[in-house]
């Protein structure tokens, strides 16, 4: 083998250390954005070089990953960060959420409950929720600082005035443990509650901005709302065409140029669980077709 | 004088070890109360307990200002190994340390005398390790938080007595405030700026 040898998970030892104080620090104050060093990775910004890092810090030789993009396990970005943490680090790779410690994920959370043992790691790529809002960095600490939120409420006030209902659909924001209002990262909206009282760690990295924050478990989350127009998840009105699931977090998939869609579950793991367990949608290939074709 | 020849060592594989020490701290910071064994081994100067060391070793660098106790700065071997293995500058000024050592708790500054941490970066606050007794018996202390489902009792012999009382100055300071590392021998437990005492009993 020719190929360069690395420290074990890539990143040297120093900057491991820093990456370890702000983790430390994040989930000492859940929901606060905490600066670090941030190095440049083997792989371009928005393409999860925050979560690499926090993975790269935590990953020991006894953990079991998985990496997510969009609740798959199966696309580009999942199967490349899988195989560098295999490579770098040697560690052990799976699909599944129960047997998983570590988790990396980008813009979404598993359907399963998670456990205590694990640790959830998120892609972030704009962690300030306030930036759209104020794009002075000294302001919106100072607005972090003084628990000054009203600019964020306003937000989703002008979504009601506009369309009648809180349109934010993605990246909804969330106050953590009564404190900070936070970024989920881009996840749909029907995640948000499963951060609430979560039983696993919750870590965030941002590459290019620069952030690493935390959500410790059983801390709680609530996403922001009013009285009269209370947070509501949303999901397609359907079951998911191969498992028939109809709790899932649904994506939509265009198959013909004339209008047809079917919807599936995003999270590939429980589709595909719930497929062996015997559960059936409308879509589903018929058992053992395969062999009937020979 | 001891040459740096006769000093105690640091962990015999840098990396595995740092990575599981980082592990159960990072385990015990999240789940405050509980108690994490620090597997990793390392020499230890005088006075300085398994787990410090191994946390010394794990976190800090030449980035982390630290302030030693007067019990820990009395053997001078302590400050030569913390520096030879971690390369850490050591101050004497306790309001800009990023770690105190703290070896007799009994005897632990006021909390003021730390840093913090200001509204704006509460991250830059002194988070102290503090040996202590036990962990494992003791008075109990029924603490809440986040990371903790409902409560937890944690058990220990812990100098100063009124510790727990000193810390509720993290819940007017918050988020600014001090975050604490007990250490006995091997087992650490982690007192986050955001947990609470519930109760205290025998």
């Amino acid at each position: 083998m020719n190929a360069p040898t690395y420290n074990f998970a890539y990143l040297d030892e120093q900057t491991k250390r820093m990456i370890r104080r702000a983790i430390l620090k994040a989930i000492a104050i859940p929901g606060y954005q905490v600066p670090f060093a941030s190095r440049e990775m083997p792989m371009p910004y928005g393409w999860g070089t925050g979560g690499v890092q926090v993975t790269a810090a935590i990953l020991g030789r006894d953990d079991v990953l998985k990496v997510i993009d969009q609740g798959s396990d199966d696309t580009t970005n999942a199967i490349s960060i899988r195989k560098f943490f295999a490579k770098t680090a040697g560690v052990a790779t799976t699909t599944s959420t129960t047997d998983a410690t570590v988790i990396q994920t980008r813009h979404r959370i598993p359907e399963g409950a998670l456990h205590a043992g694990q640790v959830l790691v998120y892609q972030v790529p704009i962690p300030e929720p306030l930036r759209f809002l104020e794009p002075r960095e000294t302001e919106t600490r100072r607005m972090h600082a003084l628990g000054e939120y009203g600019l964020m409420h306003v937000k989703l006030y002008e979504d009601i005035a506009r369309f009648g209902h809180i349109a934010t659909a993605y990246a909804y924001p969330v106050k953590v443990n009564a404190r900070y209002v936070m970024d989920p990262s881009p996840t749909p909206k029907f995640d948000n509650p499963k951060m609430d009282n979560c039983a696993a760690l919750q870590l965030f990295g941002a590459g290019r901005e620069k952030r690493i924050y935390a959500i410790p478990p059983h801390t709680s989350v609530v996403s922001l709302d009013f009285e009269d127009h209370p947070f509501t998840r949303y999901r397609f009105d359907a079951p998911c065409a191969l498992c028939g699931a109809g709790d899932s977090y649904l994506d939509e998939i265009v198959t013909d140029d004339k209008g047809s869609r079917m919807f599936v579950c995003s999270d590939t793991d429980y589709c595909e669980t719930r497929q062996s367990q015997g559960h059936r949608g409308s879509e589903s290939a018929a058992p053992h077709k395969e062999r009937a074709h020979g | 004088m001891t040459t740096f020849a006769e000093l105690p060592s640091g962990f015999a594989d840098k990396v595995l070890s740092a990575q599981t020490t980082f592990r159960s701290v990072m385990d015990a910071m999240a789940r405050p109360g509980s108690v994490h064994c620090i597997a990793s081994a390392s020499g230890t100067p005088p006075g300085v307990m398994r787990g410090t060391a191994a946390i010394a070793l794990t976190l800090f660098d030449h980035d982390t200002p630290l302030w030693l106790d007067p019990r820990m700065a009395q053997a001078p071997e302590v400050e030569k190994w913390l520096k030879f293995h971690t390369s850490a500058p050591i101050v004497s000024d306790s309001s800009i340390c990023s770690f105190a050592l703290i070896g007799n708790a009994a005897e632990l500054p006021a909390l003021d005398q730390f840093s913090f941490g200001s509204n704006e970066y509460p991250d830059r606050s002194t988070t102290l390790i503090l040996q202590v007794e036990s962990l494992r018996e003791g008075l109990a202390f029924e603490l809440s938080g986040p990371g903790i489902d409902g409560t937890t009792v944690l058990q220990a012999t812990i100098e100063p007595l009124d510790l727990f009382a000193r810390l509720a100055i993290n819940a007017t300071l918050f988020p600014r405030g001090i975050d604490v590392v007990l250490v006995a021998d091997d087992a650490v437990v982690a007192i986050p700026r955001t947990t609470r005492l519930v109760a205290e009993g025998d």
